[in-house]
């Protein structure tokens, strides 16, 4: 007889349930005139069984909404669309101009109607936008992510409070694995904003930018995104909140929902 | 993009298991599975027809997973959150057994860990195993036998299995 020597690989693939019948064969008459080696295989059969059996459950539980692919596709699609809608107003003004004259030119008395879609000059969409230019702007220095630090939280809170005239608390998210980091005024188009930043254990880092709104004063919860960037954003009297970061939209909803609980309590 | 639906979709449990397990943290696991499945829809696109989409998936989110255990050993040990077995009441044996398991599978090599949830919990064969992994099979075969055995001696007793930790949050 020229039987092939059975191989680690052999025991493995036995323990897989993958060997073809023949071989089968061989190994099972191989483990029965090898007690200790049919020990530790049969030990190992059980421990693959044990480690299904244990982690079973998770794959039972119910899949959390934000990872259901029909919703992730139907938000992949709003977005192009939403895309797609700005295109006109990203432009520069002279090439809209241009664009008016010649269907001007051309007789095309539709030439007005090029308004289309503005970009977003005041009101939430606006306040996302800059709540999103200012993550970029501070959120990856190093030395000076903030002005005052958190253990400057007194007075950050009167600096941003006067300029925003408006009493601001920071909202307290260490339940959720955030730490308060400071925090900083910055212009926007709109007057003061403050800006305040927190990081989790991993370095992620988060802003939430708060400003006075002068229009959508009080307006529902809302994801926005560029890119990996992603944000809500929504006003309550008169105050419009911006929570901005690199996250998937399920790690910033929950933050934005305690964001959102803090401050109408307070 | 109703085949990608049909494709994924039933993937999804599996993916958040093998997240999960190599992980060991619901939340950063669920991320994980979340740009995953952003991945796969952007790139459904460019996935080669004869290919299986479970292992391309997987690839997906594999390469995921080991950049971010990456990123975690660069910044120091970080105590993670052990909810596989804390989400079970300890009083019952079996879920006791369990959870050493999974303290002892979380002691592996992460190659290791992987290709034991892949090929035995997950049942990739060998050669999607080795796909995902983006190494031979020759490779993955041996990473298999030296996970088991290693698993094996962690849970006789025969290597120290570090003891259950509470996550702390700064």
């Amino acid at each position: 007889m020229t039987a092939r020597p059975i191989t680690e690989d052999d025991l493995q693939a036995h323990v897989d349930q993958v060997l073809d019948p023949a071989r089968r064969a061989e190994v099972e008459d191989y483990l029965a005139r090898h007690p200790d080696v049919a020990r530790r295989v049969a030990g190992q059969i059980r421990q693959r069984d044990e480690l299904r059996a244990a982690l079973a459950p998770i794959a039972e539980e119910p899949v959390p909404a934000e990872l259901g692919l029909a919703r992730l596709l139907d938000a992949r699609r709003d977005r192009r669309a939403h895309r797609a809608g700005r295109a006109w107003g990203a432009r520069p003004a002279w090439q809209l101009a241009i664009a008016a004259a010649v269907l001007l030119g051309l007789g095309g008395v539709g030439g007005w109607s090029l308004r289309g879609a503005p970009a977003p000059s005041s009101g939430i969409a606006a306040l996302a936008q800059e709540a999103t230019d200012s993550y970029r702007v501070y959120t990856p220095d190093r030395a000076h992510p903030v002005e005052l630090r958190a253990a400057e939280q007194p007075e950050l809170v009167r600096w941003v409070s006067n300029q925003l005239q408006h009493p601001v608390a920071i909202p307290d998210l260490t339940a959720a694995g955030y730490r308060f980091m400071g925090g900083r005024v910055v212009a926007t188009a709109h007057g003061p904003a403050g800006l305040l930043m927190y990081d989790d254990d991993h370095g992620t880092r988060m802003v939430v930018l708060i400003r006075p709104m002068a229009i959508e004063r009080d307006t529902a919860m809302a994801l926005h995104a560029s890119g990996p960037v992603r944000g809500y954003s929504w006003a309550a009297r008169g105050i419009g909140y911006s929570v901005v970061a690199a996250a998937p939209a399920a790690t910033l909803h929950p933050l934005a929902d305690e964001i959102r609980r803090q401050t109408a309590a307070g | 993009m109703h085949d990608i639906l049909a494709a994924v979709e039933p993937l999804i449990p599996a993916l958040r298991r093998y997240a999960r397990a190599l992980l060991r943290d619901r939340t950063a696991a669920d991320d994980l599975v979340h740009d995953c499945l952003e991945r796969t829809i952007s790139r459904w696109h460019q996935r080669r027809p004869e290919t299986d989409a479970r292992a391309w998936v997987f690839t997906i989110l594999h390469n995921l997973a080991m950049n971010r255990l990456r990123q975690a050993a660069r910044r120091g040990p970080h105590v993670e959150l052990d909810d596989a077995a804390a989400a079970q009441p300890p009083s019952q044996e079996a879920h006791v057994r369990h959870g050493e398991l999974l303290r002892a599978l979380a002691e592996l090599p992460a190659d290791q860990r992987s290709v034991l949830l892949l090929v035995g919990v997950e049942g990739l064969s060998y050669a999607d195993a080795a796909r995902v992994q983006g190494v031979p099979i020759g490779t993955v075969m041996s990473r298999l036998s030296r996970a088991r055995e290693r698993l094996h001696r962690l849970l006789d007793g025969a290597l120290p299995v570090a003891p259950p930790a509470l996550r702390s949050i700064k």
